[in-house]
């Protein structure tokens, strides 16, 4: 074998493959023995954490829902989850509109502002937001917290429908400018249906973010009857935490819904989150 | 002001609304479209972090009156409670642990995938996916995968594997870093995927060039790899920083702290105090030295970068 150049090691990726394949087995081998788990009955559990089911026993999933409380949960979250997408989307929208189209004022100082807001920590300013907030009636609100999302979650959205919006070009705006369109107009009827892989790619990852976030909504949503599925699970996992069926049936039914999404969206969601990871 | 000017001088009028109106359009229409979100941040974020200033120097308890004790719970945290020391020690091997771990894992991956065509799509999806699991999941599922008890460590156990009876979220001396391995098990892959990028980015033809040089694996990685993502890698190592000392939901979630402090990191200590001591005041004082350590690591990045170090 003789070779003119280097050692030939270009035509070889099977270490490469093997190496990928542990790391692979690593990821996902703790989620699969959770699926699996999550049909076993609780004495198989016992016997055999780790192989096939010998019965399924998929009326874990209707106790999970039940015991969980899912059918409250569910909505809960999907009510936290909706209010903060929209909320960030029209109001991060108009603020990209207004930092990318219309020459505004002060448009480095603001955006200089987001950013040292958006890296804040939230435990700087946690203890005197929530006194705040049980002052002015917003705790153990769902507007109260989707109010917090939105401010913790515009920045990133912002940046990221700025940068989208600066790539448009100009003659549409231009054009309805002329025949007498007012900003609000060429915003709603122009731009934003221009830039909606944008939006969408915020609204994704805005979306996952609520979905999955803990500290806040632990700490701003106390009562039994407004927890997410998230807060839900934590009370849930630790009480039922011998009971390794139940809770991975939980478990499932909480991710499904993230993971169906997310292999849907799979690239508007790895874009938006690195992107997001590197501006924000 | 100008409007009721130009009402009262008729003469200008048919010049000055125009103009007016072409003003207000310029200056004021862009700053209406970002006043909503500007209020709310100011409500959410800057209002309540400049109160937390001032109450971190009080003995406010989070409800009821603030009485201004000056400096004293600076006092308090710096010399005389020991757990603000051990819980800074923690954010620190806490730090230690993600500088290396994940990034190590994340360039390893990304640099074997890299030159990889078949399969490249499926694989950096499926190392991803653990990113996007929600924390309480991941916590507890991994809780239970090494509970000595139950779980994959239980049935080693059972079959006398040496090594697999030892409670590691229980001990003080294995808490932590087992902890910080299931974090790091969610995190790694996103930290892969974004390296991954950036050697993407890297003209093909310098591999060319190294591999004709007869340039070995590490040769190529650590000449022609490691510079190409020099912007990703030292960006992600200043966040990494700055995370390290705000960490909380894992260790939260699993321990809450313990046991016996061995977990606390300050983000806990300010849980603690502000909602099971109800010592607000001191709780704001240790959110402001946490916010004082990140702006500690930013300005060294800024230092460093104004010294004329390339990152």
């Amino acid at each position: 074998m003789n070779r003119p150049f280097g050692r030939g090691r270009d035509l070889s990726l099977t270490p490469n493959y093997v190496v990928l394949v542990a790391l692979l087995i690593f990821s996902l081998g703790p989620l699969a023995i959770m699926v699996l788990n999550s049909v076993k009955s609780r004495a198989e559990i016992g016997e055999n954490p780790l192989g096939l089911p010998n019965d399924f026993e998929w009326s874990n999933y209707a106790r999970a829902w039940e015991v969980g409380n899912f059918s409250t949960t569910m909505v809960n979250s999907g009510l936290l989850v909706a209010g903060s997408v929209v909320g960030v989307l029209v109001l991060g929208g108009m603020a990209a509109y207004s930092l990318a189209k219309l020459n505004l004022s002060g448009a480095g100082a603001l955006m200089l502002f987001l950013l040292v807001i958006s890296s804040l920590p939230i435990h700087l300013f946690l203890v005197p937001l929530f006194v705040l907030w049980r002052e002015i009636g917003l705790l153990n609100s769902f507007v109260g917290l989707v109010i917090i999302y939105i401010a913790l979650n515009a920045p990133l959205g912002i940046f990221l429908l700025r940068s989208y919006m600066l790539q448009l070009p100009r003659d549409f705006e231009d054009a309805a400018r002329v025949d007498g369109a007012g900003e609000w107009q060429i915003f709603a009827r122009i731009v934003v249906p221009l830039s909606w892989p944008g939006f969408l790619t915020v609204g994704l990852v805005v979306a996952l973010a609520v979905w999955n976030e803990f500290l806040l909504a632990t700490v701003f949503l106390q009562d039994e009857s407004k927890f997410t599925v998230i807060t839900s699970y934590q009370n849930f996992a630790t009480r039922f935490s011998r009971d390794w069926s139940l809770t991975s049936a939980a478990a499932v039914m909480m991710i499904l819904p993230i993971l169906v999404i997310f292999l849907i969206f799979q690239r508007r969601f790895i874009e938006g989150m690195t992107q997001g990871g590197m501006k924000g | 002001m100008r409007d009721t000017a130009v009402q009262t001088h008729p003469s200008l009028a048919l010049h000055r609304p125009r103009w007016s109106r072409a003003r207000l359009r310029r200056h004021a229409v862009p700053w209406l479209f970002v006043l909503p979100i500007l209020l709310i941040n100011l409500l959410v974020v800057l209002g309540p972090a400049v109160a937390a200033v001032y109450y971190s120097m009080t003995d406010w308890s989070g409800i009821g009156a603030a009485d201004f004790v000056g400096l004293a719970n600076y006092q308090e945290l710096f010399f005389e409670d020991p757990s603000f020391l051990s819980a800074f020690v923690h954010n620190v091997v806490w730090l230690a642990m993600f500088l290396t771990v994940p990034i190590a894992m994340g360039l390893i991956a990304a640099s074997l995938l890299a030159p990889i065509r078949r399969g490249a799509l499926f694989f950096r999806l499926a190392l991803f996916i653990p990113y996007v699991l929600p924390s309480v999941v991941v916590a507890h599922l991994w809780s239970s995968l090494i509970h000595p008890d139950r779980g994959v460590v239980g049935w080693l156990n059972e079959r006398g594997v040496p090594g697999t009876d030892i409670a590691l979220l229980g001990r003080e001396s294995t808490v932590l870093p087992t902890i910080a391995f299931i974090d790091n098990w969610r995190w790694w892959g996103f930290l892969m995927v974004l390296f991954l990028a950036g050697m993407q980015n890297i003209p093909p033809d310098l591999f060319e060039a190294a591999r004709l040089d007869g340039a070995n694996r590490w040769q190529e990685f650590r000449d022609v790899t490691l510079p190409g993502i020099r912007p990703v890698l030292v960006f992600m190592i200043l966040m990494t920083s700055i995370w390290s000392f705000l960490t909380f939901d894992f260790i939260w979630i699993i321990t809450q702290g313990g046991p016996a402090g061995a977990s606390e990191v300050l983000s806990i200590l300010v849980f603690k105090n502000a909602f099971q001591n109800f010592e607000a005041g001191y709780a704001a004082a240790i959110g402001i030295t946490m916010s004082l350590f990140v702006g500690v690591v930013i300005s060294i990045f800024v230092v460093l970068r104004r010294r004329g170090w390339e990152i």
